[in-house]
């Protein structure tokens, strides 16, 4: 029973570092690369593209399903570890 | 063949497909009603949830809102897809392994209080109702445009679909149906914009495209978002592409919406219900991914169009002459969404950042509707544009019904009223309920509340001021208390809908040196969640611990299975 206590209360700590972990990117990418930092980006120039416009446009929702993606794998490698204990 | 033609065949053949579908989902128990019996598969979810989330606005008014706004259209862009970030992280795996049917039920239970739920009941049905007299408006809209029927025979039609489809299948039916107008709504949204990025930039994938060089035209070699910001400066309007110049919304508004945005997708009922209905928390968050996919097509396609047609519409209008203007000018002159005004008599259309001379006025609705024939795509793509914004209209409305009908069925009546009524009785109430809610919502399609507009900033704010804090509050703090969240619930509710009541119907000029902070109304409900998160925290800190099978029920819910 203690036991069992300890790999929850593991098993919570784990969960929580990944999520503040994939939090903190995702308040960067929206709100740092595309409002922020916006304007300074847009100095940058890639193919037709300013950068800070990208980011704001296009690159914001491909890091937010990859941060989702990433969440999700991570989740069934920790899930699959907690099983196992 | 006709447009007109094509449009009522593929607009009849989708309908049959729904109904088929239906009529083959069909349920016998609340389960099956309320969540489809739990056995929905993570990728066909993912679908149902894009279908769902994605309505009316989404399809036909957001390339068109971004077409206008350009880089600030990035609040829509980044607001209704980083919610998802939220939801997967903070609610959907949670909300599935507590296991229940509606999200006032969770409210309710883990804060040991039925006034907590009711709160919760009444801002569920309040979002949902706001929200669905939008669908059946667009709707109607569609149907008086593609099939040439008056608004209210559209109305009608959709209202009688829907009728069908919700009340035989419940969550079940209302989950097949979406996954296949998913399909139909993309694809309708997929196909004329690849044709109008293969026509300008020679590259059909419209991500890429408009961020490529233009190949035909007076500015054919010169990269496509450098040509609009070129066009755009000559015509005396900010460039395209800068953020906080002039004339566009500031940079703290522009965090406060999209976050408002953000935290309301997350807080919306009809989404989170949708990953009540997978078999477990791992499959809640796969299918959070594959939503996150699906919508994302859209949503990174619906910045290109933006482009394109922005600068289609002005290089093909802009300086021509009234007489010669294309045929759908005329045709579309007619619905009153685009008008030509000669101000100076020389028959020349001129468009313009100052008001005084700009003889065109362009309805943002008209960019996705009319974009096949600006770029003179052939018929069908025409009339699937229609069976797309049918597709996304009728889904979203489902699934908001779904939310009112379980709302009254489930939390008012069963667990209030009448905790005897046996699952034949409820399943029957709910069928009811949900027929009543058609009814309901289908005059407010034919007879709209004139401040529609005025009340979407409303559904998110609300939203993102009621559920969010509390039920994030409710997995990842334990010591959340039933006063902490009455309290949190209603001081965000109360100084979100002042604010937005204030600035829409008591001092509609005020402008931005009014806002508290520079926020627009649309933005408010950030400050509403933060105002939520502090209060019932501090409440929480004063008012006794929550009992111990409060504390059981929050440990339980954390763990995977």
């Amino acid at each position: 029973m203690a036991d069992r206590r300890v790999d929850e209360a593991r098993y919570w700590r784990a969960n929580l570092r990944i999520l503040t972990l994939l939090l903190l990117i995702w308040f960067f990418t929206a709100f740092g690369l595309g409002i922020l930092g916006v304007e300074l980006l847009n100095r940058i120039q890639i193919a037709g593209f300013p950068l800070g416009f990208w980011f704001a446009q296009q690159g914001a929702i491909y890091i937010f399903i990859l941060l989702i993606f990433v969440y999700a794998c991570w989740m069934d490698r920790v899930d699959g570890r907690f099983r196992a204990d | 063949m006709s447009i007109l033609a094509w449009t009522y065949i593929i607009v009849g053949l989708t309908f049959a497909l729904y109904i088929g579908i239906a009529f083959f989902s069909r349920v016998s128990s609340t389960s099956g009603f309320y969540v489809a019996g739990q056995g929905v598969s993570p990728l066909a979810n993912g679908m149902a949830t894009a279908a769902d989330w994605m309505s009316a606005a989404s399809f036909i008014s957001m390339a068109g809102l971004i077409s206008f706004m350009g880089y600030t259209g990035a609040i829509y862009l980044m607001g209704w897809t980083g919610g998802y970030v939220l939801l997967a992280l903070l609610l959907a795996p949670y909300l599935r392994k507590y296991g229940k049917y509606t999200v006032p039920e969770f409210v309710g239970d883990r804060y040991y209080s039925q006034a907590a739920r009711l709160v919760a009941v009444f801002c569920a049905i309040f979002i949902s109702f706001t929200y669905i007299a939008g669908q059946m408006r667009g709707v109607g809209i569609v149907f008086s445009r593609f099939l040439e029927v008056d608004v209210n025979t559209g109305v009608i039609a959709g209202m009688a679909l829907v009728l069908l489809y919700a009340t035989l299948g419940g969550m079940r039916g209302i989950t097949y149906t979406q996954v296949a107008q998913y399909s139909v709504l993309i694809v309708a949204y997929l196909i004329p914009a690849v044709a109008i990025s293969w026509k300008m930039t020679g590259n059909p994938i419209p991500q890429l495209g408009f961020g490529s060089k233009i190949t035909e035209g007076p500015n054919a070699g010169m990269y496509l978002l450098q040509a609009i910001d070129a066009i755009h400066r000559d015509l005396g309007l900010p460039e395209y592409t800068a953020a906080f110049v002039a004339g566009k919304k500031g940079m703290i508004d522009v965090l406060a919406i999209t976050m408002a945005l953000m935290v309301g997708t997350a807080g919306l009922p009809h989404v989170l219900i949708r990953f009540y209905t997978v078999p477990s928390p791992r499959a809640a968050r796969w299918s959070a991914v594959w939503a996150l996919v699906f919508i994302g097509l859209l949503y990174t396609t619906a910045p290109a169009v933006a482009t394109f047609a922005r600068v289609n519409m002005i290089q093909t209008l802009h300086g021509a002459s009234y007489a010669d203007a294309p045929e759908w000018f005329t045709s579309w002159e007619k619905t009153g969404l685009i008008r030509f005004v000669d101000k100076d008599g020389d028959g020349i259309i001129n468009y313009s950042g100052d008001e005084s001379r700009n003889e065109l006025v362009i309805d943002r609705d008209i960019i996705v509707l009319a974009n096949p024939e600006i770029a003179r795509l052939p018929a069908w793509v025409v009339a699937l544009v229609a069976a797309g914004g049918l597709a996304a209209a009728l889904s979203t409305a489902a699934g908001l019904l779904l939310v009112i009908s379980s709302s009254i069925s489930h939390d008012v009546v069963k667990s209030m009223l009448r905790p005897d009524m046996s699952e034949r009785q409820e399943l029957l109430l709910a069928r009811w309920t949900a027929g009543v809610a058609v009814l309901v919502a289908g005059y407010f399609g034919i007879n709209p509340p004139g401040f529609v507009a005025q009340v979407v900033a409303f559904a998110f704010g609300l939203a993102a001021a009621s559920f969010f804090p509390i039920l994030v509050l409710g997995v990842f703090s334990a010591r959340t208390t039933k006063q902490g969240a009455i309290a949190g619930m209603l001081s965000g509710i109360l100084f979100t809908a002042g604010y937005i009541i204030y600035f829409r119907f008591f001092n509609r000029g005020a402008g931005e040196s009014e806002w508290l902070f520079g926020i627009s109304p649309e933005g408010i409900g950030t400050v509403g969640m933060l105002l939520n998160f502090a209060v019932t925290t501090v409440v929480s800190w004063l008012t006794p611990r929550p009992p111990a099978q409060v504390q059981a029920l929050v440990a339980e819910i954390r763990l995977p299975h």
